[in-house]
């Protein structure tokens, strides 16, 4: 079985987000990258693939060499080689593309995703892939069995689940907690060290959008505290000034 | 042309996230000149198509057949695609959701159009067809042109509220059949809750995290969400150890909500949880720790007990019913 795994390079989740050039570029000064938190269940759910699947794990990430480490971090949590699509990820539409014109060249059984990028919050890029090559594509996957090429699977909807069955190949965005998650050990750490790396060219293919300027929300005007013993104050407040109840 | 705005039901009514899509394409409908065209899809009450028309429908297609009820995304998608060609149908609107995200990704290929989800306001009337998404999870905002001449676009909830634009809707009854073909995947179960306000579409939500000690203390908590109409959030603590269901899990790696009013009673206000409440209109951190970041965040507050605090807010709020 075929395994692949896209992963994103974002900043990580308690980053201050703050632009630079007029509102133009995302200012990465003391910023940390990690593999994008949905994409290290995929990760994890791959490598639990492989010693009950016998799967092979694959795992790429549209961007350049800054995301390299994190493709490294995944080799050493157990995937078996990298592939990075040299390119700049422009936005849901190319990175999409990009992907689809991989497997498209690779024929994976299942290709595994995050429900979304942390950063851009798309939450599409799974739905695009598969319409783009008619391969069925679910998210957010909280759970994921596979038998030969049976798949039972159970998706996140409002206020529940909903329980799917089909057939490989399959896309799945996942969440958790489709498996635990892992961290690499030394052995891991080294051995990631020998594995294929393979960056290679971008696919022919456009952008639909095109990014004008970022903004940071409105700053909250300050907190009333009102004293523990003058609940009815809270409500008085909440209605009449508020107008919210 | 026309604006196609796909509608999902809370049984055979129109989801309110639905009906601000519908407000949104009311809006919209102005400034580029267009007709409102809205579906829907399986059993139907007969008064929603007054409901529709309130806020900016000119025509509601009701495709009738009742398979659709339990249809998978790819069905759905096929189905809409076929209506926004026979529409000629240039811009396509939905509220975000588990079945209508999928849906919008896939008729943006089929349609050769630009797509945007997470959309946080009405677009900017202009040579530029630009809208505003909510990124970096809730975290900041993108401004982005859409440059195919289709568009799709996602709105998340609160993006311009319920806006009344009245119109007479007329109702065309289609007798579009689902597609076996289109089957990728068979639904087997749902496991929902019923009867309750769904969170990611709530205008109040109550949430509760760590400092509530215990699962067997929720009850004070759905009581207030009782009084208030609201729905139940909590922190991701809490939905780690198994006290509440992960679907309640408010945060930037579960729900982000976006009420009117969001009470936190008992959570610290971590920013991955921040990240999740950050499009409320209206933040109440109840919390004894009077360091708790969330305060740092909220509109109102109070340091105290929770357990003493949340009983004499449920008493006030029945008086004063």
């Amino acid at each position: 079985m075929k395994i692949l795994v896209c992963i994103t390079h974002v900043p990580d989740t308690t980053s201050k987000i703050a632009f630079s050039e007029n509102n133009t570029k995302f200012d990465s000064t003391n910023v940390q990258y990690i593999i994008g938190p949905y994409e290290d269940y995929a990760i994890s759910k791959a490598v639990d693939l492989k010693s009950s699947n016998n799967a092979h794990v694959t795992v790429l990430n549209v961007g350049r060499s800054e995301s390299d480490p994190s493709l490294r971090r995944a080799l050493a949590i157990g995937a078996d080689e990298a592939i990075r699509i040299d390119a700049d990820p422009i936005d849901t539409y190319f990175v999409a593309s990009q992907i689809a014109g991989h497997i498209k060249s690779a024929n994976y059984d299942l290709i595994l995703m995050g429900r979304e990028s942390i950063d851009f919050n798309g939450g599409i890029v799974h739905s695009l892939v598969g319409q783009m090559l008619g391969i069925p594509a679910f998210s957010p996957v909280m759970q994921l069995e596979i038998n030969d090429s049976a798949v039972k699977m159970t998706r996140e909807i409002e206020g529940g689940k909903e329980y799917l069955e089909t057939t490989l190949p399959l896309i799945a965005g996942c969440q958790e907690p489709i498996a635990e998650w892992k961290i690499p050990n030394m052995r891991g750490i080294m051995t990631a060290r020998t594995k294929p790396f393979e960056v290679i060219e971008e696919y022919e293919s456009e952008s639909r959008s095109a990014n004008n300027n970022f903004e940071l929300p409105k700053e909250k005007g300050g907190i009333q505290l009102i004293d523990p013993d003058e609940v009815e104050k809270l409500h008085d407040l909440l209605r009449n000034e508020a107008k919210v109840i | 042309m026309s604006i196609i705005v796909f509608l999902e039901k809370e049984g055979s009514s129109i989801r309110n996230t639905s009906l601000e899509a519908i407000s949104y394409a009311g809006e919209l409908s102005k400034t580029v000149n267009a007709k409102v065209v809205c579906v829907v899809f399986g059993t139907l009450e007969s008064s929603q198509g007054t409901k529709a028309g309130l806020y900016g429908c000119d025509k509601l297609i009701h495709v009738e057949d009742q398979a659709f009820d339990q249809a998978v995304i790819n069905v759905y998608a096929h189905a809409l695609n076929d209506i926004m060609n026979n529409e000629s149908g240039d811009i396509y609107i939905t509220a975000q959701s588990a079945l209508a995200d999928p849906i919008a990704a896939k008729i943006a290929v089929l349609q050769n159009a630009s797509i945007a989800t997470n959309v946080a306001e009405l677009p900017v009337a202009g040579t530029e067809f630009s809208v505003k998404r909510s990124i970096y999870s809730g975290k900041a905002f993108e401004n982005l042109i859409l440059t195919s001449p289709k568009k799709v676009i996602s709105i998340k909830r609160n993006a311009i509220g319920l806006i009344e634009n009245q119109k007479n809707a007329s109702i065309e009854i289609s007798d579009l059949k689902l597609n076996p073909d289109l089957i990728d995947a068979k639904i087997t179960g749902t496991d929902r809750t019923t009867g309750k306000v769904l969170l990611p579409e709530a205008d109040i939500v109550v949430s509760a995290g760590r400092g509530l000690k215990g699962p067997e203390n929720w009850s004070m908590v759905e009581e207030l969400a009782e009084v208030l109409g609201a729905a139940i959030g909590c922190s991701k603590p809490v939905s780690d150890v198994g006290w509440r269901p992960h679907h309640e899990h408010v945060g930037q790696t579960g729900i982000k909500v976006a009420p009117n009013l969001y009470i936190a009673i008992g959570i610290s206000g971590a920013i991955q949880h921040l990240a999740g409440v950050s499009s409320s209109k209206v933040i109440v951190v109840i919390n004894n720790d009077p360091e708790a970041p969330f305060f740092k965040n909220a509109d109102y507050g109070i340091v105290g007990d929770a357990f003493e605090v949340v009983p004499k807010l449920i008493e006030v709020i029945r008086e004063n019913k």
